[in-house]
């Protein structure tokens, strides 16, 4: 990667700038509603500048702290999955003319082009992982619309919480792929680094000045320091493997007694692309909408076949959730699915731990009654 | 084709139902062309003894009156549809029945109760009369209505969404309450259908769809107790619209104590 320089901090508005006159629909991060959320920024004056988050098992709460920093946080309760793989839209619509004929159109995809600001490393492991989902080989056409035009301006992370642990799934805390210019934040400004050629074009118009090497040591070092600041980890054995050969184990029972089966976590998840499609007629029949629509493996319409419920109690969706993402993804994508944000642990209701979870079911000799 | 009959009855409600089909708007004129209306007492049109072909029933039985009522609205219509809480489990009246206090709230609202003559029990409709669909909601969401009509004008079984609140929530963007300032929200345990109305205006859930399918009320009364919710204010969590439903029922009667009390 190509290393560009510093952008002082009272500069970053033309970064906004650069990207809004190329046409781009400018997101980033804001305080809104009690949480950091990913919204239209028109303004540098609008990120989180001086706010923290604190994290734990089903808690999430902000704070104020003396800093000049904008990123001083981690994750928030979603960021760039909402833009790419929207959690409802009209896929076509269909209309009954005067004599009966029925007339199909596919719904617009072609709005603005969207530019993330501060997407972080799990993040961006997350989109790579829903690239493989939605542009393998069936594309979808929705997605791929919205993907084609994204131009992404990551963040080295340096704030995780308590419940992140993309360090032990090798996905974070620095970003290491698929963004267009990447970010340092330092007290005094931004070290920029370019991924891309659309990157570099950006970057050309940037007031940006020398970094000093102490500076970018300064950048590796806190990096350093909020990987080995984070506790939690997943087991590192063969997860696949484990999980399956226990799908009888006691845990499931204890897990499923304080699960709500409320789908928090699998909307949260940056990588979960489970969706449901029903059609939506308007009054008279003569116009429908056929929409998609986030769905999760704790919903009673996820296992749902004609006329039966595959997975009808809590234990077999949990189970369902734990086996497909730590293991079967293994198969289908290439990789676990899960990439260490912590989302799903933070936003449970009820606190439940994955990586507690995966450790109890996988961490121990359990074996299947009889089987000894 | 002869357009179908359909007819809005009310029993024992505050009539907010019937008033969010109103509010249709536009939607409601277009119905109108759809179907024949020949009963709706909010809107101006009154046939009681009209035979229809989807009777809409909003209000809990709770006098004897209404009991004879609802057997006629039975015999006189193809298809029969409650229209909210109260209809479909009892609603806020059915609180009296909690603790069998139907003769103490009497005499304590009104200056001559020897005129009131109600049931001891304030219940559903489907305790006194079979029912074919059961919009849920205090008050019901006027497009959920509007599309149950669509489906039964298709002559198919509409769908019935019994998800929680929660994945409406998430798809909504709204920012969950509970993890964020320990409201005890009902989300977890809701049947979806109000499009997260309460959680996108920074409020906790109350429960005022009743209960989602596969629900944990153990685990849900167990997260509102952690949040230090005293013993009376969980039985109100789950007992304040729908009292009678079973599953709502079984989780805040542990809790209750008469009058909605701290021990
Ligand atoms: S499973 Fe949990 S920690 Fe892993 S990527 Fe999904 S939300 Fe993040
Ligand atoms: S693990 Fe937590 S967020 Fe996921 S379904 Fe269960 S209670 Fe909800
Ligand atoms: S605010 Fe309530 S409904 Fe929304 S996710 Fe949280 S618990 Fe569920
Ligand atoms: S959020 Fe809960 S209480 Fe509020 S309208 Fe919806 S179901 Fe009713």
């Amino acid at each position: 990667m190509d290393n560009s320089g510093i952008l002082p901090r009272g500069a970053l508005q033309s970064l906004l700038d650069a990207l809004t006159d190329r046409g781009y629909r400018t997101i980033g991060p804001q305080v809104r509603d009690n949480a950091i959320q990913y919204l239209d920024l028109a303004d540098v004056g609008q990120l989180p500048a001086g706010w923290t988050d604190d994290q734990a098992p089903g808690s999430y709460r902000l704070s104020r702290v003396e800093s000049p920093r904008c990123f001083a946080w981690a994750t928030g309760p979603q960021a760039l999955k909402p833009y790419l793989f929207c959690s409802r839209e009209v896929l076509w619509r269909a209309e009954r003319d005067a004599t009966g004929k029925l007339d199909f159109s596919t719904s617009q995809t072609n709005g603005a082009p969207v530019a993330i600001i501060g997407a972080r490393a799990c993040d961006l492991a997350a989109l790579a992982l829903q690239d493989r989902h939605f542009l393998g080989a069936i594309r979808d056409p929705y997605y791929d619309a919205r993907r084609d035009t994204l131009f992404i301006v990551a963040l080295h992370c340096a704030f995780p919480a308590d419940t992140c642990f993309c360090a032990s799934t090798g996905d974070g805390p620095r970003a290491k792929q698929g963004f267009d210019l990447a970010l340092s934040e330092l007290d005094e400004g931004f070290l920029v680094e370019v991924g891309t050629e659309r990157g570099a074009a950006v970057a050309a118009q940037l007031p940006l000045q020398p970094s000093r090497p102490e500076q970018h040591r300064q950048a590796e070092q806190e990096i350093e320091e909020a990987a080995h600041q984070q506790f939690r980890q997943l087991p590192s054995r063969d997860l696949q493997s484990a999980l399956f050969a226990r799908l009888e184990h006691p845990r499931w029972d204890a897990v499923a007694a304080r699960c709500l089966s409320c789908g928090n976590c699998t909307s949260v998840c940056p990588t979960c692309f489970c969706h449901a499609e029903q059609d939506v007629p308007a009054l008279g029949g003569a116009r429908t909408e056929h929409v998609r629509e986030w769905d999760s493996c704790f919903s009673v319409g996820h296992s749902h076949l004609h006329g039966f419920v595959v997975r009808p109690e809590t234990r077999h969706r949990y189970r369902q959730w734990l086996t497909h993402k730590l293991g079967s993804w293994h198969t289908q994508y290439g990789r676990s699915g899960c990439v260490g944000c912590g989302r799903c642990i933070t936003w449970c209701p009820v606190g439940i731990d994955i990586t507690e979870e995966a450790t109890a079911i996988t961490g121990d000799n359990w074996e299947p009654r009889g089987s000894a | 084709m002869q357009r179908p009959h359909i007819a809005v009855h009310k029993f024992s409600s505050c009539d907010g139902c019937q008033l969010a089909f109103l509010n249709a708007g536009e939607d409601l004129l277009e119905l109108a062309q759809l179907v024949d209306i020949r009963h709706f007492l909010e809107a101006g049109i009154a046939d009681e003894y009209a035979q229809v072909d989807i009777a809409f029933v909003e209000g809990s039985i709770s006098t004897s009156e209404e009991l004879t009522r609802i057997q006629r609205v039975r015999a006189n219509s193809r298809f029969v549809v409650t229209l909210g809480a109260c209809a479909t489990a009892g609603g806020l009246q059915a609180l009296r029945n909690l603790d069998d206090s139907n003769e103490a709230w009497k005499h304590a609202v009104y200056a001559q109760p020897e005129f009131i003559q109600t049931l001891d029990q304030a219940e559903p409709v489907s305790a006194h009369i079979e029912v074919d669909f059961e919009l849920w909601g205090c008050p019901v969401n006027g497009q959920q209505v509007l599309a149950a009509v669509q489906q039964l004008l298709f002559g198919v079984t509409p769908l019935d969404p019994r998800d929680k609140v929660c994945m409406e929530c998430k798809r909504q963007h709204a920012v969950c309450v509970m993890v964020t300032e320990g409201r005890p929200c009902m989300g977890p345990v809701t049947r979806t259908g109000c499009g997260a109305l309460c959680p996108r205006f920074g409020r906790d859930c109350y429960a005022c769809f009743g209960p989602a399918e596969n629900l944990n009320t153990d685990a849900m009364s167990q997260r509102l107790q952690g949040l230090g919710l005293p013993p009376s204010d969980i039985a109100r969590r789950f007992l304040f619209i729908n009292s009678h439903a079973p599953a709502f029922h079984a989780a805040g009667r542990p809790f209750y104590r008469e009058g909605f009390a701290d021990d």
